[in-house]
């Protein structure tokens, strides 16, 4: 047991923090760059960095080179991002692109296709997005209603998209549509990839309770999607869904600050009756459970990179991360903010004694428990893919879509 | 990065299961819960034959020198089985006591015997009800001889001598006392898991050694619970997986309302919430083990950290394998008390978890000063 590198993967990783060294700024707080700026600018940024990351060989390492990768095994890429997390760079508007749609298009697409489109999703000259809930069809996917009909070589579709990450700044999205009503449900899929600038496209943003607007609504008017971007069969759209969800758990991982460690520096500052928060024997024991669920997830991380730098698929406790993580985040922005007591509620972030960083992450975490899997469903897939539990007994699984019960 | 037991710790954690499966099905904790015999004999002459307490003993006092990811590896399954012998008194708290305080002539004396099992040590910290802290002490030590009463002893009423932690003038001292000496009474006491024996032992001027320097006894008792912390932490782990594993197998098969209970998501959600806590407990547990077995400077923060972990994982656990069980489940009969008898006892050995999270706070406050 040791947490050392390889001589290969430490040389590896020299190398790396070097041209980090000379082309990023290091990170002095803990709020990344993306977070602060408008999205417009933010992502001129993010192409700009993405590009340098590219040209430099640091991209997407473990893509085949044919798709812009470099043909590097998985651990690489992981080396690198642990490098580039130290310094303050642009982040966030490629990840459902090269974490979703890039993977779904190497296993669905035609081989033209995938030398047209992920090299340049790599190199963020193009950004993806993922079209699949909808405002009848969260946790329940495969109920979805959007409309795909065939007219000659192309699908006419019709219906409405919710939750669409970064609808608004993509170039092409993921998309899973109904085909046939009669069907089944999951037997009356079929997935394609589509131009967001296709006529018949409008999106527009939602506002969160954070107050950003990190998703859209987009819907669909007559839009017509050639048959060549369907990715797998007629009627195999939810069995292509699966191979994006199981990429997005791995993509939508861990939480952003504040962790246990943000709130002990806080406890350290801020006074309560007796004194500093961390004499306070209450305020000690919250901090220690906190701290035990953060180092865990560490731990659990640790343990998935040793499967992968030994050539094995990560074991199934990497599950538990983003369950546990939203909760904590929600606990401890309420927790934080209780510390500062009547002030807690002050959010400018001048006015806090922490950027705010309570109130935000008490704000933000809601949606995080919601979003790529909500606690609940994430319960259900460790219940019944980790611990062999039986299925629920659906009612609604035999019988044709058009005749389930909608509440409507 | 290569945060995974190797192959020949994992093939001894199989050939332990192994020797347990045949040696301590779950009849023998049992057998020692129900009936007045303090630990099975047969199973710690087995454990011996295999040199399980010989694990982290050095070979020039007589053990066999493997590290303590082998010994933690061996917790963990003793864990599972609910091994009824005074494994965890004299390995992980006696043996550990002589090796970080004693003199060249105690560990020469004592050890070769710990490890052959001819020789079974404990520790005595608490006086009875409430926290033990250096000042609460009152069982006192001249450094000869030892006065007061210590309750309760884990495995007390069979061990051959007792590492007590005792006032000596102003401060705190460690002294190695032989149970079957002058001046000591020792009374089995009634707790929580009868699957494990204790005693009220009575010191009245019993002749004792102390063990470490005077005065350092309270900082000794600490550095040595830091390690055993990780090694009650493996056992607790083992056990959190059994409770898991019984209540999945029997959510599988239970059938209520036309249906396997399973499918139920009360059930399913129950369930996963005890995977989430084991795993949480398990990555915590092998980074104590790591920072045990390499002295790491961050031992006090793991050790802590695995503590906590493992007490809440098989807390939650040994309950919720009750509830999961229904009715029968808190039965005499069903196996489910013994997991939620252990649990406890383990919980409240070498401190109970608010003790050890104001730890975890304290050790975290030290290493941010000294980085």
């Amino acid at each position: 047991m040791d947490f050392n590198d390889t001589p290969e993967q430490a040389g590896f990783r020299a190398e790396v923090g070097a041209w980090l060294k000379a082309n990023a700024t290091p990170r002095t707080g803990r709020r990344s760059l993306n977070r602060r700026i408008d999205s417009e600018k933010g992502l001129r940024l993010a192409k700009e960095w993405q590009a340098k990351k590219a040209d430099a060989g640091y991209a997407r390492m473990h893509f085949p080179a044919e798709y812009g990768g470099q043909g590097k095994p998985v651990l690489y890429s992981i080396i690198y991002e642990q490098e580039e997390a130290r310094y303050d760079v642009p982040a966030g508007f490629f990840s459902i692109g090269l974490g979703m749609c890039a993977p779904v298009l190497m296993e669905y697409a035609t081989e033209e296709q995938k030398r047209r489109f992920v090299p340049p999703m790599v190199r963020g000259e193009e950004v993806w997005c993922q079209l699949f809930s909808e405002p009848g069809a969260g946790s329940d996917l495969a109920g979805l209603r959007m409309r795909a009909v065939r007219d000659g070589d192309d699908w006419v579709v019709n219906g409405q998209k919710v939750w669409t990450s970064g609808a608004h700044y993509s170039d092409y999205g993921i998309l899973v549509t109904r085909h046939d009503p009669t069907l089944p449900k999951h037997k009356g899929l079929t997935f394609f990839f589509l131009d967001m600038r296709s006529p018949g496209v409008e999106i527009r943003p939602i506002k969160q309770i954070s107050g950003a607007s990190d998703f859209n609504e987009v819907y669909f008017t007559n839009v017509r999607i050639p048959d060549s971007q369907r990715l797998g069969e007629v009627g195999s759209g939810w069995q292509v869904s699966i191979t994006t969800l199981m990429n997005e758990r791995l993509a939508v991982g861990g939480a952003p600050p504040p962790d246990a460690r943000d709130l002990l520096a806080l406890a350290r500052r801020v006074r309560l009756e007796h004194g500093p928060a961390i004499e306070d024997r209450s305020v000690r024991e919250a901090i220690a459970d906190w701290h035990v669920q953060s180092e865990g997830l560490r731990h659990i991380r640790s343990r998935s990179l040793t499967a992968l730098s030994k050539g094995q698929a990560p074991g199934p406790e990497a599950s538990i991360t983003k369950v546990v993580s939203a909760t904590k985040l929600q606990d401890i922005g309420s927790f934080g903010s209780e510390l500062m007591d009547i002030g807690g509620s002050l959010i400018n972030p001048d006015d806090t004694l922490s950027d705010a960083l309570f109130q935000s992450g008490f704000l933000y975490a809601p949606g995080l428990r919601i979003a790529g899997g909500t606690d609940e469903i994430l319960r259900n897939i460790i219940a019944e893919r980790v611990l062999g539990l039986p299925g629920d007994i659906r009612v609604d699984r035999d019988r044709a879509y058009n005749e389930i019960p909608t509440g409507a | 990065m290569n945060f995974d037991f190797s192959d020949a710790q994992k093939a001894l954690k199989k050939q332990t299961r192994d020797f347990l499966k045949g040696a301590c099905p779950i009849e023998v904790p049992r057998r020692i819960l129900e009936g007045a015999e303090p630990y099975d004999q047969a199973l710690w002459k087995g454990l011996v034959d295999i040199q399980a307490p010989a694990t982290a003993i050095p070979e020039e006092y007589g053990g066999i020198g493997f590290g303590y990811l082998e010994l933690c590896v061996i917790a963990e399954e003793l864990g599972r089985a609910l091994a009824p012998v005074p494994f965890s008194s004299s390995v992980y708290l006696a043996t550990e006591a002589i090796l970080r305080a004693g003199s060249e002539d105690q560990k020469k004396e004592r050890l070769s015997a710990l490890a052959e099992g001819r020789a079974i040590g404990t520790f005595a910290l608490a006086e009875g009800p409430g926290v033990a802290t250096a000042s609460s002490l009152e069982t006192t030590f001249d450094g000869a001889r030892l006065t007061g009463s210590k309750n309760p002893v884990p495995d007390g009423d069979v061990a051959d001598f007792a590492v007590v932690v005792a006032r000596e003038g102003d401060g705190t001292s460690l002294a190695l006392v032989d149970l079957a000496g002058a001046g000591v009474t020792r009374k089995t006491v009634d707790t929580l898991d009868p699957s494990r024996s204790h005693a009220k032992l009575t010191f009245d001027g019993a002749p004792a050694q102390r063990l470490g320097k005077a005065g350092e006894g309270w900082a000794i008792k600490d550095a040595i619970f830091d390690r055993a912390a990780v090694l009650f932490a493996m056992e607790q782990l083992g056990g959190a997986d059994v409770c898991l594993q019984m209540s999945v197998d029997y959510a599988k098969g239970r059938f209520a309302f036309g249906r396997p209970i399973g499918s139920f998501q009360a059930i399913k959600h129950k369930l996963a919430d005890m995977y989430i806590k084991n795993e949480l407990a398990r990555a915590n547990c092998y980074y104590g083990a790591w920072a045990l077995s390499t002295d790491s400077p961050e031992l006090p923060t793991a050790s802590a950290a695995a503590r906590v972990a493992a007490i809440d994982a098989y807390h939650y656990a040994s309950k919720e394998n009750i509830q999961t069980h229904g009715g029968i489940g808190f039965t005499w009969e069903s196996d489910c008390h013994l997991f939620y008898r252990r649990a406890k006892l383990l919980a409240l050995a070498l401190g109970s978890a608010r003790v050890w999270k104001d730890r975890l706070i304290d050790a975290l406050e030290a290493q941010a000063q000294s980085a």
